[in-house]
């Protein structure tokens, strides 16, 4: 199939950048859309060109380090889907793709389609985790956790951190990011120590990262690759109302 | 859960979610006076005798205890600093939510969230715009054909007099904007304070939907009631 694609492109932070428009052509519908990308970079480096930067790793849906707006859509238009689990066959001979990078201030551009996720890494840091003593495995018996708690933290950890929510929000916000990593470990016994302590460090330091507010859209969970579900961000709130009252 | 301890605390109210929950809470009081305000309004439907009987009752609650009209004005002061505070949050955390996003998307499709909560802010600004026209229409009767205090019968049916169609207009794009906010609004509150279950979440969106729908049926039933004749 031949598809254009119009993508950001950006020398580096201080670049102001623009959308370019490139023909790929003779792609595989069964190619993803970062093997789309490569071949576009292949050609593009034949003809002396710089190729587009972009951020990859697993390309199993599983690392996070790929993610774009395609379309608009953080991932494209694929549900509970990352980039490079997104199949060229998603779309139709001849159309115009627009690529771009997340956007959202705590997310600064480095170079096209690569933008510095630091922000997440701050989030994280400042309570993203448990002080219990770790090891091997313990008993898995000797510290039971009701199967309902142990589902729900479950599907909170399955975030991978892409920041498709951050990009999809309206708000530029990444509440959804900070409320699953806050269900993920309030829900489990081991993460009861710092339970409030950490919600209210991790969402200080998220608001001091430059993300905004929510505003309940609901735009993130929909886009969101793992789809993390909305609700977290109800028990986050929760949790933080709690941690300041005190009780 | 353990006290958060002295400078662990977040920066008191200009957290995100601190400055949500004052839009929850705040909100919610709004609510609760715009129902009280619109049973108020039906007994328009009693006749003029006891919709100005209610209405000069208004003034003498609280008495002998609080001198006449001490606790409208105490409801005045609670509600003006509930509705300065709800704004205030929003343009705060509307400012926030744009500094976020300095570099707009070059195409970005509609958001999925609701029509009622794509309108949130703009919305807001209506109803605000309309609350600061209604007053002077009828609590001080500055811009009401009739304006006379006491009459209140009377000024609202001079009000929506057929002749002044534009005037029902304004009035009934208003308040479906106070629906549209409402719908979104209360069940986002609910999640502010905390809505967590999914089931819940059902629960809370449909509860917001049929309040925002009751409120905007009784509220326009007043002006179109004027407009058919049941009122004059």
């Amino acid at each position: 199939m031949d598809i254009q694609v119009r993508v950001w492109r950006q020398a580096g932070p201080s670049d102001k950048g623009k959308m370019v428009t490139y023909d790929v052509k003779d792609i595989s519908p069964d190619a993803s859309f970062l093997e789309m990308l490569d071949v576009l970079n292949e050609n593009l480096i034949l003809s002396g060109d710089e190729p587009v930067a972009f951020d990859h790793d697993c390309r199993e849906g599983i690392c996070g380090a790929c993610g774009m707006m395609i379309n608009g859509v953080a991932h494209g238009p694929e549900k509970a889907t990352t980039t490079c689990q997104l199949h060229m066959r998603h779309f139709n001979d001849g159309d115009t793709i627009d690529v771009e990078p997340w956007r959202a201030a705590p997310f600064p551009v480095i170079k096209d389609l690569v933008v510095n996720r630091g922000a997440f890494d701050r989030i994280i840091q400042a309570g993203g985790y448990i002080t219990a003593p770790t090891g091997t495995a313990p008993e898995a018996h000797s510290t039971p956790v009701p199967k309902p708690d142990a589902d729900l933290a479950f599907e909170a950890a399955t975030c991978i951190g892409c920041g498709a929510c951050v990009a999809a929000c309206p708000n530029g916000s990444s509440m959804l990011f900070t409320a699953a990593k806050v269900a993920h470990l309030g829900l489990m016994p081991q993460g009861q120590p710092e339970r409030a302590t950490r919600v209210v460090d991790m969402l200080e330091a998220q608001d001091d990262a430059g993300f905004g507010g929510c505003t309940n859209m609901g735009e993130c969970t929909t886009v969101c690759p793992k789809g993390i579900p909305l609700t977290l961000i109800g028990r986050l709130n929760a949790d933080y109302r709690k941690s300041v009252r005190g009780n | 859960m353990p006290k958060v301890q002295g400078k662990r605390r977040p920066r008191g109210v200009r957290s995100s979610i601190a400055l949500k929950i004052l839009m929850a809470v705040t909100g919610l009081l709004l609510v609760g006076f715009l129902y009280v305000h619109m049973i108020g309004n039906l007994k328009i439907f009693f006749g003029a005798e006891t919709f100005d009987h209610y209405a000069h009752w208004l003034r003498t609650i609280g008495t002998p205890l609080l001198p006449q009209d001490w606790y409208l004005w105490i409801q005045r002061a609670v509600l003006t600093f509930a509705v300065i505070g709800h704004i205030t949050a929003a343009v705060i955390l509307a400012r926030r939510a744009g500094k976020a996003r300095p570099v707009k998307y070059a195409h970005r499709p509609k958001v999925q969230g609701s029509y009622a909560a794509r309108t949130m802010r703009w919305g807001g600004v209506i109803v605000l715009l309309f609350i600061i026209y209604h007053i002077l229409d009828l609590t001080t009767g500055t811009l009401n054909p009739n304006g006379k205090p006491g009459e209140v019968y009377a000024n609202v049916a001079a009000d929506f007099a057929p002749s002044r169609w534009y005037v029902t207009l304004f009035y009934t794009l208003s308040i479906v904007a106070v629906g549209f906010h409402l719908r979104h609004g209360l069940w986002s509150a609910a999640r502010t304070l905390g809505q967590q279950r999914p089931h819940g979440e059902k629960i809370a969106r449909a509860v917001a939907l049929v309040l925002s729908v009751v409120l905007v049926v009784g509220y326009l039933s007043v002006p179109f009631a004027v407009l058919i004749g049941l009122v004059d």
